[in-house]
């Protein structure tokens, strides 16, 4: 192992070591502070006499001389085990509940390796996560990536501890596990996730990355992967389905911005660096099922929108990787309607492969789409009725602008431990549509309307 | 000497002293033999655009140059094949790695194993030009693969038989004493288009069952089209939709730096679908390149070159060949990110100044040509590119240089995407400037008045737009009868026309003959609905006609089942007629 002390420049979290030889790109590095404090950090750009490092951690108290560089030989890793279920571990993967730590049955590469595409394996298994707008109309099924695009202050955590505690498929006999990855947030919204899973008993099939938000920044680029090697370990050796809930990557895409801006990188939009598409892709590309293999990793990544602009390029990158968008409304959260989901800009791309005979029910895609049709057309009544007044608008147009209404009051809200099946939510589509007449329903095919809708009308 | 490794950053490394260094020549890096290209030389030095992951590598480590730049193999065995954006087969890594990509697999394009029953179609003593067809090999069960000569010459030889694509097929002698092994496989360099004779104008329609594109902005054989829109409008759905339906005989679908996932439900499906043509699954005149968004960004700058040349030589052989890329963006930004790691002077949006250059010599590979040989066959190239522009918002340099070049422009829209109004084309938005080129095409094979039904409807959705900022302000009912009815109509042009399924099973196709017998009735309707309101029929009670019902499901009705189309417009008549007597 190699050891320099040949530091000659240090600015933000990057340090310039001259006169290496042997270093390879991306290696672990290990920096021994003056004081003798030890800290990490990872190689970045490489010639023949200078190595560029990025260090994970505070670079205050570095000096150029007195500090000490050694060159590990490897990439990051990280030692996985099963028992690494029920523990929480700091951003870099240490334990951090003064629990032992867990003896490594395998030391994986945390940038893990892309899934040839070939191998890939079509998620289809439904999951019913109890809440109706994502189960009928945005519904998830394993193996999918499906962001939540919040905004400051809208209940986005409670959300996400509803979805992870209510998740379930029709086998229910089967391993799973929750992994829990904390980029940036306070001690607050972590703790509030931590007493969700001890009350409810999920912390044992839990794994915790905590990189809350007085960590170091440079490590918030670390913590999502070590989260996502542990997941593709449990998923694809141990056969267990695996949820990793990754909040907030809006601090990720910080932390990438800030290394960006010190390395004097050519910005991109907003500052945020040109490669930062293909960086985000190697976290959520990590998901998925793959041929052969038992387990599968369902990823529900959440991101605050900066500004509630979804054309920001955080959430518009995330968008045109992940498959589809679950997305708050601060307007429907003003009006007291809770989860704040909002039908219309939300999406599952997957949904067709969990749906349908067999999966839910027959008509489900029909009934997704004419709830879609009906509250859109609802919504846009609105505001022309606030112009016009509800009188002039005709008979049938008054009957949407009602559905919307009771849409929201009824179908979009429900309590935070109101866990519906995905038959109640459907009949709960069914009997609002009933208010429509049945000319309107142009999505659902004939016998549907007989077979399912006909006992809701009057 | 052999090159040195000198710097490493990300993707791209720097080598010093590699012999015979040229500009886009394929080398080796490292202990690995990882694969790389040259992309900018200075001095001694030369910049190199790794294709692979480059973690670990060292400076000292070796590089060695092919002395070719990146290539294809073009043989039998390309169709049906799943290609990373190299031409590396997945399905062969996988053999090798298994369910990951790791790096330094070197596994060749083409089966080196598998045997082809050749059938020549020339004669020993014969001469040959260069894109002569020398024989055929049954590719698939639809595709006859037609062996090219890569040389022009006399043929010394050539024997019928069963061959392996390694194995000597003949000889030909090319002059001055020089004589060239043939082989059922030749070597192309992506960078080259293949050359052709002569390219024709558009003329005929790549027909593709979707009633917005096939009706409002159709499609050229050997045309471009690109598709912009924000993310969850459907531009992927759309691709899908024009490489399972569209009439071309070969497609060729790169998956440019988007979802694993994706490409996944396209292997799975494909083979399951059905050519309505044909009889066979579309997956036998497929062949899918995909180098997924986590996949190394170099390789994914290498994807649509490889795709396009791969859609030449099918052109070649003179076969009608559509190229879907999904996305360019994507390629676009990984333009990007090279020219940045390479410290390049950046233009707009920190985009490389020559991507206008590159996305125009990109689309011009398309067309329909007459081909080289004594024996010039027809065959074209349709390229089709979906865009990704950031927030939807096409003032972006990718969308702007791409409309320059590209003749359709199918615009997807966010809010009809909302509405669940499927395919999210939007109608006055998107354009055609093949519309009149294929005019006559339409009158001779569809029916004289096709394109004079097709631009009355036009026409009244341009008016729907008009009445609709109306009626935000004073209401619907604030309009004369008259307008109101044409409402009626545009809404049901939308609605039961323009709206289509891609998941049903009859509604995901319309030919257009089908498309015609539907128009032709809303427009019918459309006559016969102002013709009664001039005549003082209350409007509302026209729209509660039973036959508005059976317009809207007029989709629902199979192309086998024509007949029933028809006879709404008869239906319409006397329904009219009742009303107006009443």
């Amino acid at each position: 192992m190699k050891e320099y002390k040949t530091v000659s420049q240090i600015a933000g979290p990057l340090i310039f070591v001259d006169d290496v030889s042997g270093v390879g790109y991306n290696e672990l590095v290990e920096i021994i502070l003056p004081s003798g404090e030890r800290g990490k950090g990872q190689v970045l750009d490489i010639s023949e006499k200078t190595a560029v490092v990025q260090v994970f951690g505070s670079t205050s108290g570095l000096s150029t001389t007195g500090t000490s560089v050694k060159f590990l030989g490897e990439s990051l890793r990280l030692g996985v085990s099963e028992d690494m279920l029920g523990r929480v571990f700091t951003g870099l993967g240490e334990p951090r509940d003064k629990g032992p730590k867990p003896i490594a049955e395998e030391r994986l590469d945390i940038n893990g390796a892309p899934i040839n595409p070939y191998s890939r394996d079509e998620p289809r298994d439904f999951i019913q996560t109890g809440i109706s707008t994502i189960d009928a109309m945005n519904t998830l099924v394993r193996g999918q990536k499906l962001p939540i695009f919040s905004a400051s202050g809208l209940p986005h955590n409670q959300l996400a501890v509803q979805i992870a505690r209510q998740s379930k498929t029709k086998d229910q006999k089967e391993d799973f596990a929750v992994i829990f990855a904390a980029v940036g947030i306070t001690h607050e919204e972590a703790s509030f996730f931590m007493r969700d899973f001890e009350k409810t008993g999920a912390l044992e099939r839990a794994v915790l990355f905590l990189n809350l938000a007085d960590d170091p920044s440079v490590e918030r680029l670390i913590t999502p992967r070590l989260a996502l090697t542990t997941a593709e370990y449990l998923a694809f050796e141990k056969d267990m389905h695996v949820l990793v809930i990754i909040t907030d990557m809006t601090n990720y895409c910080e932390a990438l911005r800030e290394i960006a801006s010190a390395r004097q990188e050519v910005p991109g939009r907003r500052g945020y660096p040109g490669y930062m598409y293909t960086d985000l892709s190697t976290i959520y590309e990590r998901a998925g099922r793959i041929k052969g293999k038992k387990g599968t990793i369902t990823q529900f990544p959440i991101l605050t929108m900066p500004g509630d602009d979804i054309t920001h390029p955080i959430p518009d990158l995330t968008g045109y990787i992940t498959e589809g968008q679950i997305v708050l409304s601060r307007d429907l959260h003003k009006k007291n309607i809770s989860p704040p989901v909002d039908p219309l800009p939300s999406l599952s791309r997957l949904m067709n492969l969990g749906i349908g005979k067999e999966r839910t029910r027959e008509d489900h895609r029909g009934l997704a789409d004419q709830l879609y049709a009906g509250y859109a057309t609802g919504r846009d009544l609105r505001s022309l009725s606030a112009v016009v007044g509800e009188e002039s608008l005709s008979n049938v147009d008054r009957k949407y602008l009602k559905f919307a209404d009771e849409f929201e009051k009824r179908f979009i809200t429900q309590a935070s431990n109101e866990d519906r099946s995905i038959e109640q939510t459907m009949d709960l589509g069914w009997e609002l549509l009933s208010a429509l007449p049945e000319t309107e329903l142009k999505r659902i095919k004939k016998e549907y309307i007989e077979k399912y809708g006909k006992k809701f009308r009057k | 000497m052999k090159g040195k490794l000198s710097r490493i950053s990300g993707p791209v490394v720097v080598a010093k002293g590699i012999e015979d260094a040229k500009l886009y020549d394929v080398v080796r890096v490292g202990e690995e033999k990882l694969v790389g290209e040259i992309i900018k030389i200075v001095g001694n030095e030369s910049v190199i655009q790794v294709y692979e992951d480059t973690s670990g590598l060292q400076p000292g480590e070796r590089v060695v140059s092919t002395g070719e730049p990146l290539s294809v193999e073009l043989g039998p065995g390309i169709l049906k094949s799943f290609y990373d954006g190299v031409q590396r087969p997945l399905q062969g890594i996988e053999k090798v790695a298994g369910s990951f990509i790791t790096r330094g697999i070197d596994v060749p394009a083409l089966d080196r194993k598998k045997k082809w029953e050749f059938k020549p179609l020339v004669k020993k003593g014969q001469k040959i030009k260069h894109g002569d067809v020398l024989g055929e090999v049954q590719e698939t069960e639809i595709i006859t693969h037609r062996i090219l000569s890569p040389y022009s010459g006399t043929l010394k030889s050539i024997k019928a038989g069963k061959y392996t694509v390694e194995d000597v097929i003949g000889t030909l002698d090319t002059g001055r004493g020089k004589k060239h092994d043939l082989k059922l496989y030749h070597r192309w360099f992506v960078r080259k288009p293949r050359p052709y004779s002569e390219k024709f104008p558009p003329v005929i329609p790549l027909l593709t069952g979707m009633r917005i594109i096939d009706t409002f902005a159709p499609i050229a054989k050997g045309g471009t089209a690109s598709i912009p829109g924000p993310f969850g409008s459907g531009k992927t759905v759309t691709q899908q939709s024009l490489a399972k339906w569209s009439d071309a005989q070969i497609v060729v679908y790169i998956g440019c730096g988007e979802r694993g996932n994706e490409m996944t439900e396209v292997l799975k499906e494909f083979p399951k679908l059905i050519d309505p043509k044909s009889g066979k699954p579309l997956m036998e005149r497929t062949v899918l390149i995909a180098n997924t968004s986590n996949m190394p960004v170099a390789a994914r700058e290498a994807s649509i070159y490889t795709g396009i040349t791969l859609a030449e030589y099918y052109r070649d052989m003179g076969y009608d060949v559509s190229l879907m890329a999904d996305s360019t963006s994507r390629w676009a930004e990984a333009l990007r990110e090279i020219s940045g790691r390479l410290e390049e002077m950046p233009g707009e949006e920190g985009y490389p100044a020559y991507l206008a250059r590159k996305l125009a010599e990109f689309y011009e590979r398309a067309g329909r040509v007459k081909t080289l040989g004594t024996n010039p066959r027809e065959g074209s190239i349709t390229v089709i590119g979906a865009i990704s522009p950031p927030g939807g918002d096409i003032s972006e340099p990718v969308s702007q240089n791409t409309l320059r070049v590209t003749k359709v422009f199918l615009g997807l829209d966010a809010s009809l995407a909302h509405r669940r109004h499927f395919p999210a084309i939007h109608w006055l938005k998107s354009y055609s400037l093949y519309i009149e080129a294929l005019d006559p095409y339409y009158k001779e094979k569809i029916s004289a008045e096709w394109p004079s039904l097709r631009d009355e409807a036009m026409k009244l959705l341009q008016k729907e737009a008009e009445l609709q900022e109306i009626v935000q302000l004073v209401g619907p009912d604030a309009l004369p009868e008259k307008e109101q009815a044409v409402l009626v109509v545009t809404k049901m042009l939308r609605e039961d026309y323009l709206q289509q399924s891609a998941f049903h099973e009859v509604d995901t196709f319309s030919s257009m003959e089908k498309q015609y017998l539907m128009l032709k009735n809303i427009m019918h309707y459309y006559e016969r609905i102002m013709d009664a309101v001039e005549k003082g029929v209350q409007l509302s009670f026209l729209t509660s006609l039973k036959v508005m019902e059976k317009i809207a499901r007029m989709k629902e009705i199979p192309e086998t089942k024509m007949k029933d189309i028809k006879s709404i417009y008869e239906e319409i008549d006397a329904q009219f007629e009742e009303a107006i007597k009443r």
